[in-house]
C-alpha cells in the first residue's frame, strides 16, 4: 500500500461559511477526505470529514469560540499523521500527538489553542548504530539500524510504503531525527523518523494465530480467562466497578515489551495518577522504571471532542510501529465508549441519519476496524511482533445490551465482565467469573501444559466447575439456608469461598499481591485443591462438615498472597492441614 | 456597536438572526427589548446568513422589533477578592443589596481544560468528620465527589456538614466555599444561607443563586460562573476552594430543554448526545496544579429521578467524577443520619489520600473488611426474611449482627458531630472485633496485633 502525495494543483485556500461547535463548513475549497486543514486566523487544526456539493465539512481539534464566517481555511494536503521515531517512549501526548509537556511550556497550565508542537523532539541527538552496510538490499520495513531509546532498543526501519533498494551509503554516529542516516542507490534518503497516516493500518507480511498468553500477573486473568499476545479483550463495566484500576494493572504488569495507554475522554486526575505512578514503578523483568517502555495518550473528557476521536488511531499507530520492530506491544484504551460518543457527537453535528441510540450507522465498522489492527504478525522485516488490544467499555447504567458493548463483544475474543455488585463488597478485581469468557483457552492449552504444569489445565477446569456449582447452590441457599444443604455440598460451598477469597481476590495496592506469577497461581490453586481432597476423604471417613469447615490450618492460606517468599509458609500450611485432617479422621 | 433588527424566528430560548456581519462562534449577545430591558445570550451556530443565539433569560418581550448587539467577545466573568461574602444571582449580578463587584480580572467562563501534565496528583486527606466519608469513601483535595441523592432526602444537610467541618489536619492555608444553586427552591436556599450565617461561613463564601422561578436557561451558565470564580480564588489567590453545585439535575433539564429547542437528535431519555462532554466541561474543573498553591474540590449534588442510579444524569456523572456518595432512602426511613449507603458509594482517589503519612496505616484494610462484612450481612437480611434467623449458621448470625451495628454506630452520627479520623478507625476496629478474628481475611496479622482491641498492647488476653 502506498500513501500518495496529494495533488499540488488543488485550491489550498478556502473561506469559512458556518461554525457550529467543533464542526465547521468551508466553501471555495478543494480537499480530499481526511486532509488536515488549518482553520481560521488562528490556524486551528482540523480534518476534512465530509464533502458535499460546494461545501467541505471539517472537524476541528481545538475550541472554536470566536471564529467567524469569512475567516480563511488552508489545506495542508496531508492526512492526519503521526511522527514515528526515537523519542516516543516516556512521552505523554494529547489525541493528535502534541506532547503535553511541550504544551505546558508553550501555553501554561491550561490547554489554549492554535499551538502546534511536533510529536518527536527534533533537536535531540540520538546515537545511531547501522545494522546494514553499503551494497545490502533493503525493502520497505527493513531494519537499517538501531538507537538506544530508553532501556528499549529502537529499531530504525525503512518506511513500509517505500520499495527500498540497494544501500548506497549509511552513517554511524549522533544524529537528530531529521538528519539523513542512509541513502539508497535510487537517491532515496532515509532519516530515523517516518510519518504515517493514523487511519491507515501499517502493513505486515502475515498475520498469525496467537499461541502465547500475555501474562498479566492478575490471577483471574492469567489463570481463568487469559488473553493471548496479539489478542483482543474488552472490559465492560458500570462506573465504579474498577475498569480503570484493571486497565492500569494491565499496563503496569503485563509482560509486553511496550505499553501504549490511551486515556480517551477520561478523568484528568486519573491521567495524573498514571503520570506520577509509572515513573516510580519498576518493571519486574528489567528493573527499570515502567515509564521507559510506555507511551501515554491523554485526551481527557473536557479536551476537544474531535481530538478524542483521533486519539485511538494515534495510539494504535504508535503501537503498530513498535510491533514492526519486532516487539510485543499491549495497548489499553480507556474508554472506547468515550471514543464512540465522540463519533456520535460529530455525527450528530453533521446531521447524519443516526443508527441505534443516536450512534452513527458506521459504529460497528469503526470498532471492528480498530480491533482488527491487533494481532500477532510476521513483520515486513521478517521478525515476529504483536499488538494486543484491551479496550474498556463504559456501558450507560451498566447495561450490556447497549450498542457499543454489543458491537465490541462481537469482535473481541476475551471478555472480562466487571460487576458492580462485586466491587461493592470489595471483591477486587471485580471481574465476574461466571459471565467472563476467553476464546483463547484452546490455543493456549499447550503453553500452560509446557510452561506451568501438566496439571494446570485440569486444575483450572476443576476450579471453574466448583464456582459454577456454587452459583447453583447459592440459589438454593437463598431459599432454605446453608444448613439445609447435603453435607458434600456444604463443603463445595466452603471450597468455592476459598477459591473466591484466596485465588480470585487480589489486592492491587499490596506490594506483593499486586503481581502474582503463574507458578504462584498454580501453587495457590493446588493448596485449595489439597483442602478439597482432604475434605472429601475426611468426609468419607465420617468427619462432619462443620468440623471440616471449622478446621484451623486452612485459615492461614489467605496470608500466602502477601508473602513474597511464600514457599516455606505454604509447605508448612499444607503439612498442618494434613495433620489436622489426620487427627479429625482418627477421632471420627 | 451595530444593532441588528433582523430576528427571523424565536423558538423557546433560541433567537435566529439574519443578515449579519460575520459573527464569532460563542460570542456574548445582548438583546434589547422594546422597553429597554437587556437580555443576554450566546451564539450557538453562526454562518454567513444566519446566527442562532441562545438566550439565558426568558424570551418574553423579545420580538421582531428587538435589537440584537453582538459584543465581539465570549462571556466573561468579572472576578475579584471582594467577591468573598457576596451573594450573586445565577447570572452573576449582586443580589445582596451591596455594590457592584469591582473586577480585578475578567475571565472567560468556559474555562480551558487543565493540561493533564500540569496537574498535581491529589493526595491531601480532607477530614469531613463524617465516618462514612472519612473512613470508607475518603475525600481528598482536588477531587470531585458528587452526592447522589433523591427527592426528600437530607443531601443538603450532608453538604452543609461537609462544608462546615471539612479541614486538612495541620493546615492553616486560606480556604473558601463557592456555592452555586441551580433551580432550588427559595426555602432550600434559605436553609443554606441560614446555616452559612450561623456558622460564619458566609464571610469566606461566594454564593450564586438561581432559584426555581429564575429562568431555566440561566442555569447553563451558573455553574460556569461559579467555577470561574473558584479557579480564580484557587489558582490566582492560592486558596483551597470547596465548590458545592446543587442541583445538577436541574442543570441537565435545562440542557435538555435547549437541545429540544434546537431540534437536535436526542440521546438517551431525550437528553442531548453531548451531555457527557458538557458535564465533563463542568466536573473536570477541579484539581490541583503543579507549582500553584490552591486547589478546587467539587461536591456536586444531584437528585436521581425515581431513585434510579442508572438514569442518564447520575450515570454520566458517575463516569466523570471520582466516585460518588449515595444517599439511601432505606436508611433515611430507619432514622439514620447521614443516610449514606456505603455499598454503592465510592471514592476513587481514596487510596491516594489514606494510609501511612496521610491517615493511618490500617485505614485501607479496615475499610475493605468493613465493606465486605456489611455487604455480606446486608445480603443475609433478605435470607432472614424467608427462612428466619434460626436457620442461619453461627457465622451468618454474626455478620447479620455486624450489619446492624455498622448502621447504628458507624453510619449514624449527629448533624454537628465531628469525628476525627482516629475516632472513625477505632470505631471500625470496635465493630470488627465482634467478628471472629479468623474471618478478618483482608487484614494482615501485623495490623491485627497492633490495632485489634482484643490483641493490641494492653488488651487482656482471653
Amino acid at each position: 500500500m502506498e500513501v500518495k502525495e496529494k495533488d499540488s494543483k488543488i485550491d489550498k485556500l478556502g473561506v469559512l461559511k458556518r461554525i457550529s461547535g467543533p464542526v465547521v463548513t468551508a466553501v471555495n475549497f478543494d480537499a480530499h477526505m481526511y486532509d488536515v486543514v488549518k482553520v481560521g486566523n488562528e490556524a486551528l487544526m482540523g480534518e476534512v470529514i465530509k464533502i458535499q456539493g460546494e461545501e467541505t465539512i471539517i472537524q476541528v481539534y481545538e475550541d472554536t469560540s470566536g471564529i467567524r464566517p469569512g475567516e480563511p481555511v488552508v489545506n495542508t494536503g496531508l492526512s492526519l499523521a503521526v511522527e514515528l521515531g526515537p523519542g516516543l517512549l516516556t512521552n505523554i501526548y494529547d489525541g493528535i500527538q502534541r506532547p503535553l509537556s511541550v504544551l505546558v511550556d508553550k501555553m501554561g497550565n491550561f490547554i489554549e489553542r492554535g499551538v502546534s508542537a511536533p510529536g518527536l523532539p527534533h533537536d535531540k541527538k540520538w546515537e545511531f548504530k547501522p545494522l546494514v552496510k553499503e551494497g545490502d538490499k533493503v525493502i520497505g520495513g527493513s531494519i537499517i539500524g538501531e538507537v538506544q531509546e530508553t532501556n528499549i532498543v529502537h529499531k530504525v526501519m525503512v518506511p513500509p510504503n517505500q520499495k527500498g533498494g540497494t544501500v548506497k551509503s549509511i552513517k554511524s554516529g549522533s544524529f537528530t531525527v531529521d538528519d539523513v542516516v542512509c541513502v539508497l542507490e535510487d537517491g532515496t534518503s532515509l532519516t530515523m523518523m517516518q510519518r504515517w497516516p493514523v487511519r491507515v493500518p501499517r502493513p505486515v507480511k502475515e498475520k498469525l494465530n496467537p499461541e502465547i498468553p500475555l501474562i498479566t500477573g492478575q490471577r483471574i486473568l492469567d489463570g481463568l480467562f487469559p488473553i493471548a499476545k496479539g489478542g483482543t479483550a474488552a472490559i465492560p463495566g458500570p462506573f465504579g466497578s474498577g475498569k480503570t484500576v484493571t486497565q492500569q494493572q494491565l499496563a503496569k504488569w503485563s509482560d509486553a515489551e511496550i505499553v501504549v495507554y490511551i486515556g480517551c475522554g477520561e478523568r484528568g486526575n486519573e491521567m495524573t495518577e498514571v503520570l506520577t505512578e509509572f515513573p516510580a514503578l519498576v518493571d519486574p523483568k528489567t528493573g527499570k522504571p515502567l515509564m521507559e517502555r510506555t507511551v501515554l495518550i491523554a485526551n481527557t473528557s473536557n479536551m476537544p471532542v474531535a481530538a478524542r476521536e483521533a486519539s485511538v488511531y494515534t495510539g494504535i499507530t504508535i503501537a503498530e510501529y513498535y510491533r514492526d520492530m519486532g516487539y510485543d506491544v499491549s495497548l489499553m484504551a480507556d474508554s472506547t465508549s468515550r471514543w464512540a460518543e465522540a463519533m456520535r457527537e460529530i455525527s450528530s453535528r453533521l446531521e447524519e441519519m443516526p443508527g441505534e441510540e443516536g450512534y452513527p450507522a458506521y459504529l460497528a465498522a469503526r470498532l471492528s476496524e480498530f480491533y482488527e489492527r491487533a494481532g500477532l504478525v510476521i513483520t515486513l522485516a521478517g521478525g515476529n511482533g504483536s499488538v494486543s488490544v484491551i479496550g474498556a467499555v463504559s456501558p450507560p447504567g451498566g447495561d450490556f445490551s447497549e450498542p457499543v458493548t454489543q458491537n465490541t463483544l462481537r469482535i473481541v475474543k476475551v471478555f472480562w465482565a466487571l460487576d458492580a455488585k462485586l466491587s461493592q463488597r470489595r471483591h477486587f478485581p471485580a471481574i465476574n467469573w461466571l459471565n467472563s469468557d476467553s476464546l483463547y483457552l484452546d490455543t493456549l492449552h499447550d503453553w500452560y501444559d509446557r510452561e506451568v504444569s501438566p496439571e494446570w489445565n485440569t486444575l483450572r477446569s476443576w476450579a471453574m466447575e466448583v464456582l459454577q456449582k456454587e452459583a447453583e447452590l447459592q440459589e438454593i441457599v437463598q431459599l432454605v439456608g446453608s444448613d439445609a444443604l447435603p453435607e458434600t455440598e456444604q463443603i463445595t460451598i466452603e471450597v468455592a469461598r476459598m477459591i473466591r477469597e484466596i485465588f480470585l481476590q487480589q489486592n492491587a495496592y499490596d506490594e506483593v499481591d499486586t503481581f502474582c506469577d503463574m507458578k504462584k497461581q498454580y501453587d495457590i490453586m493446588k493448596s485449595i485443591k489439597l483442602f478439597a481432597d482432604l475434605s472429601a476423604t475426611a468426609q468419607a471417613a465420617g468427619v462432619t462438615p462443620s468440623q471440616i469447615i471449622g478446621s484451623k490450618a486452612k485459615n492461614e492460606l489467605p496470608q500466602i498472597k502477601f508473602i513474597k517468599d511464600y514457599k516455606p509458609e505454604l509447605e508448612k500450611i499444607a503439612k498442618e492441614m494434613d495433620e489436622e485432617f489426620n487427627a479429625l479422621r482418627a477421632a471420627a | 456597536m451595530k444593532e441588528y433588527r433582523t430576528i427571523s424566528k424565536i423558538a423557546g430560548p433560541l433567537v435566529f438572526v439574519e443578515k449579519t456581519e460575520p459573527i464569532g462562534y460563542g460570542e456574548l449577545v445582548n438583546i434589547v427589548t422594546f422597553d429597554g430591558t437587556i437580555k443576554r445570550g450566546q451564539v450557538l451556530d453562526t454562518s454567513d446568513n444566519l446566527v442562532v443565539v441562545q438566550v439565558f433569560e426568558t424570551t418574553a418581550g423579545i420580538g421582531r422589533d428587538s435589537g440584537v448587539r453582538f459584543t465581539g467577545e465570549t462571556i466573561k466573568m468579572p472576578v475579584g477578592k471582594e467577591m468573598l461574602g457576596r451573594i450573586l444571582s445565577g447570572g452573576g449580578k449582586p443580589i445582596d443589596g451591596g455594590p457592584e463587584i469591582v473586577p480585578e480580572k475578567r475571565l472567560d467562563i468556559t474555562g480551558a481544560a487543565i493540561n493533564p501534565y500540569a496537574r498535581a496528583s491529589p493526595n491531601e486527606f480532607i477530614q469531613t468528620g463524617i465516618s462514612t466519608i472519612d473512613g470508607t469513601n475518603t475525600l481528598v483535595r482536588g477531587q470531585k465527589l458528587p452526592i447522589f441523592s433523591a427527592a426528600g432526602l437530607p443531601h443538603n444537610n450532608i453538604a452543609l456538614q461537609i462544608a462546615r467541618q471539612s479541614k486538612v489536619i495541620g493546615s492553616t492555608e486560606p480556604f473558601a466555599v463557592v456555592f452555586a444553586a441551580m433551580g432550588i427552591t427559595k426555602e432550600e436556599a434559605n436553609h443554606f444561607m441560614k446555616d452559612f450565617e450561623r456558622t460564619g461561613a458566609l464571610e469566606r463564601a461566594v454564593v450564586f443563586l438561581n432559584l426555581a422561578d429564575d429562568p431555566a436557561v440561566e442555569r447553563i451558565i451558573t455553574p460556569r460562573l461559579a467555577l470561574t470564580t473558584a479557579e480564580y480564588l484557587a489558582f490566582e489567590l492560592g486558596m483551597h476552594v470547596l465548590v458545592i453545585l446543587t442541583d445538577m439535575t436541574n442543570y441537565c433539564e435545562a440542557l435538555r430543554q435547549i437541545g429540544a429547542a434546537r431540534e437536535e437528535v436526542p440521546g438517551r431519555r431525550g437528553y442531548p448526545g453531548y451531555m457527557y462532554t458538557d458535564l465533563a466541561s463542568i466536573y473536570e474543573r477541579a484539581g490541583i496544579i503543579k507549582g500553584l498553591k490552591g486547589s478546587v474540590t467539587q461536591i456536586p449534588i444531584l437528585t436521581m429521578p425515581g431513585d434510579d442510579i442508572t438514569h442518564p444524569i447520575p450515570d454520566l456523572t458517575g463516569y466523570i467524577t471520582e466516585g460518588q456518595i449515595v444517599v439511601s432512602r432505606e436508611l433515611h426511613r430507619k432514622g439514620i443520619y447521614p443516610p449514606i449507603n456505603v455499598l454503592p458509594s465510592l471514592s476513587r482517589l481514596m487510596n491516594l489520600g489514606i494510609g501511612k503519612g496521610h491517615t493511618r496505616e490500617d485505614h485501607k484494610k479496615v475499610s475493605d473488611q468493613m465493606y465486605a462484612g456489611y455487604a455480606e450481612g446486608n445480603d443475609l437480611r433478605g435470607l432472614v426474611a424467608i427462612v428466619g434467623k434460626d436457620a442461619l449458621s453461627e457465622r451468618d448470625r454474626m455478620l447479620l449482627e455486624f450489619a446492624d451495628l455498622f448502621e447504628q454506630r458507624f453510619v449514624k452520627q449527629g448533624y454537628d458531630e465531628d469525628r476525627t479520623i482516629v475516632d472513625t478507625l477505632d470505631l471500625g476496629w470496635d465493630l470488627l472485633s465482634t467478628l471472629p478474628v479468623e474471618q478478618l481475611t483482608r487484614i494482615d496479622r501485623d495490623l491485627i496485633s497492633k490495632y485489634h482491641p482484643k490483641f493490641k498492647a494492653g488488651a487482656t488476653k482471653e
